[in-house]
């Protein structure tokens, strides 16, 4: 890691800390995110020249709670009432670095402080759209610019939606506070979605050229670290992790040398990141144990996820495994890709003929590219080759990536030849 | 605290002659009762059915021709039936409330922060 990358790291992992700190002694949301902005152009330029201070979080919270004064000190001309919201500080002098320590309060005080973050980025009262920035660009500390970058949009549409969202949770009144028990498991469910919907937009944009947004897929490991320490009872927290370091372990495998996507049964297997894949194992066991024998949707995802990270070839799949966590998956979620995949696998296990019998019934998915593609394979082993060549003409017409659909057309080429 | 406008809305053909909250009529007494109690409710009204309603509209703007057209303003699926103003710690607490409401049961219920009015 460079210089300079270890300084952007440094940023990134406490940033979201002082922010939390901030935005509990502030009470204003976005008062605390300008001053960390502020104060993180501040510890660049500095750290750059005097390297990293040893409590680089003490630092930044000292210069971004000076920042938060400077901008609470001039509102206050305007609306006096807004300093009292400004608990310490406004009468001390702001450069006690001991005093700043105690502020951040101990390890309890910061946890709770970071949850409130999390709930308040994925509120559902935000937009989908909003909480995803918002989690990207508070907890993850990622560049508007880059956010913007990830998801196709102007760097002007991404920083208006990041200021809509700031402001209707400071206007609206949205709480900095962790959810009630009664509440709990519908809104860790939303922040649990967030961070899904970030990973899966990594691996399947819906249009464009490129299979993989590796930046992304880095993001959302990130935020479901930040997430497993803040919950590490949670199983389906810890259980999205392992989901997570399964599919990101195969990133290096997911694209062959000359950019062609390369599907899971095709992958070079020796490419994939076995570290990651050790690491997804020991926090899926970690979720069984705090499951209590009931597995939610992400751990179920996360087994599947196992099943053919430790499988050393796709022909020698544990696929009565993958079938039966398929038919467990399939009573929680009426997602008819589930059907499908299970489909799959039935085509591995039982072959071609209990596989088509199985694809056929999948309703729901006339316009995925990949249930025709996975008709188009069943019918080809069986031999049925003009149906095989239609159904993957099909699915070349629906695919959503340029790289899906030359995967696709190479298949055909393939099969008329062979 | 904060204050809030709960909107009403209700299906437009279903209210066109008749509010549909009068069935609902006790369950709006004791919805309002709860909220008085508890130090919410800060006010609120029924509005008659958009056959009655008129819309203004001054062309040309300030000191121009006054335009009206009977009935409501757009052609909206839903149509504004009454409001409450709650004043509740945050939001969360004014969505627990609002849900409480029955036309959230069978329609939609907007809730809008209160703007504070600088007065000179």
């Amino acid at each position: 890691m460079s210089a300079n990358d270890l300084l952007v790291d440094v940023l990134r992992t406490e940033g979201p800390r002082v922010l939390a700190t901030l935005a509990r002694s502030t009470g204003d949301f976005a008062v605390a995110e300008d001053a960390l902005s502020e104060a993180a152009i501040v510890a660049m330029r500095t750290w750059k020249q005097d390297g990293i201070p040893d409590n680089p979080r003490a630092w930044l919270t000292v210069v971004a709670r000076r920042k938060a004064f400077d901008v609470l000190r001039r509102e206050s001309a305007r609306h006096a009432k807004e300093t009292e919201a400004f608990g310490w500080g406004a009468q001390a002098p702001v450069d006690e670095l001991e005093e700043v320590i105690e502020a951040i309060g101990p390890d309890g005080t910061l946890r709770d402080d970071l949850l409130r973050l999390t709930f308040i980025c994925c509120h559902p009262a935000l937009s989908r759209e909003a909480q995803v920035a918002l989690a990207l660009r508070t907890l993850a500390r990622l560049e508007v610019a880059a956010i913007a970058r990830a998801f196709l949009v102007p760097e002007a549409t991404m920083a208006k939606r990041l200021v809509r969202a700031r402001a209707k949770i400071a206007t609206a009144k949205i709480p900095y506070a962790i959810p009630a028990d009664a509440e709990l498991p519908g809104r860790l469910a939303g922040v649990l979605a967030v961070v899904y919907l970030i990973a899966t937009e990594a691996h399947a944009p819906t249009e464009g050229e490129r299979i993989t947004r590796v930046d992304l897929e880095a993001e959302a490991v990130r935020l479901a670290r930040l997430l497993a320490e803040l919950m590490p009872d949670e199983p389906e927290v810890l259980s999205l992790l392992a989901l997570l370091l399964f599919t990101s372990a195969r990133t290096p495998a997911r694209t062959n040398c000359d950019g062609e996507a390369v599907m899971l049964p095709d992958q070079d297997r020796s490419l994939w990141d076995t570290a990651a894949i050790g690491e997804g194992s020991s926090w899926l066991s970690r979720a069984v144990a705090w499951s209590g024998g009931v597995a939610g949707p992400y751990q179920l995802q996360a087994h599947l996820a196992a099943a053919h990270s430790t499988a050393p070839t796709w022909k020698e799949t544990d696929w009565d495994r993958i079938i039966g966590l398929y038919d467990l998956l399939g009573t929680i979620t009426a997602n008819p890709v589930v059907t499908l995949n299970r489909a799959i696998a039935v085509t591995e296990r039982y072959g071609p003929e209990a596989g088509l019998a199985a694809l056929e019934v999948v309703r729901g998915l006339e316009r995925s590219h990949l249930w025709h593609a996975a008709l188009a394979d069943a019918l080809g082993r069986l031999g049925r080759r003009g149906e095989a060549a239609r159904e993957l003409q099909t699915a070349i017409s629906l695919a959503p990536t340029e790289p899906e659909r030359r995967l696709l057309q190479a298949r055909l080429g393939t099969a008329a030849s062979g | 605290m904060a204050l809030y406008v709960a909107l009403l809305y209700y299906d437009r053909d279903q209210y066109w002659d008749e509010p549909p909250e009068s069935e609902f009529s006790p369950e709006y007494t004791a919805f309002a009762r709860r909220a008085t109690e508890a130090g919410v409710m800060r006010g609120g009204e029924k509005l008659h059915p958009v056959t009655t309603s008129t819309t203004i509209t001054v062309s040309g703007g300030k000191g121009g021709d006054v335009m009206l057209t009977d009935g409501p303003y757009a052609e909206a699926k839903e149509v504004l039936g009454g409001y409450f103003v709650l004043e509740t710690a945050d939001l969360d607490e004014a969505i627990a409330w609002a849900a409480q409401i029955p036309a959230a049961w069978s329609g939609k219920i907007e809730l809008r922060p209160v703007a504070p009015v600088v007065r000179p």
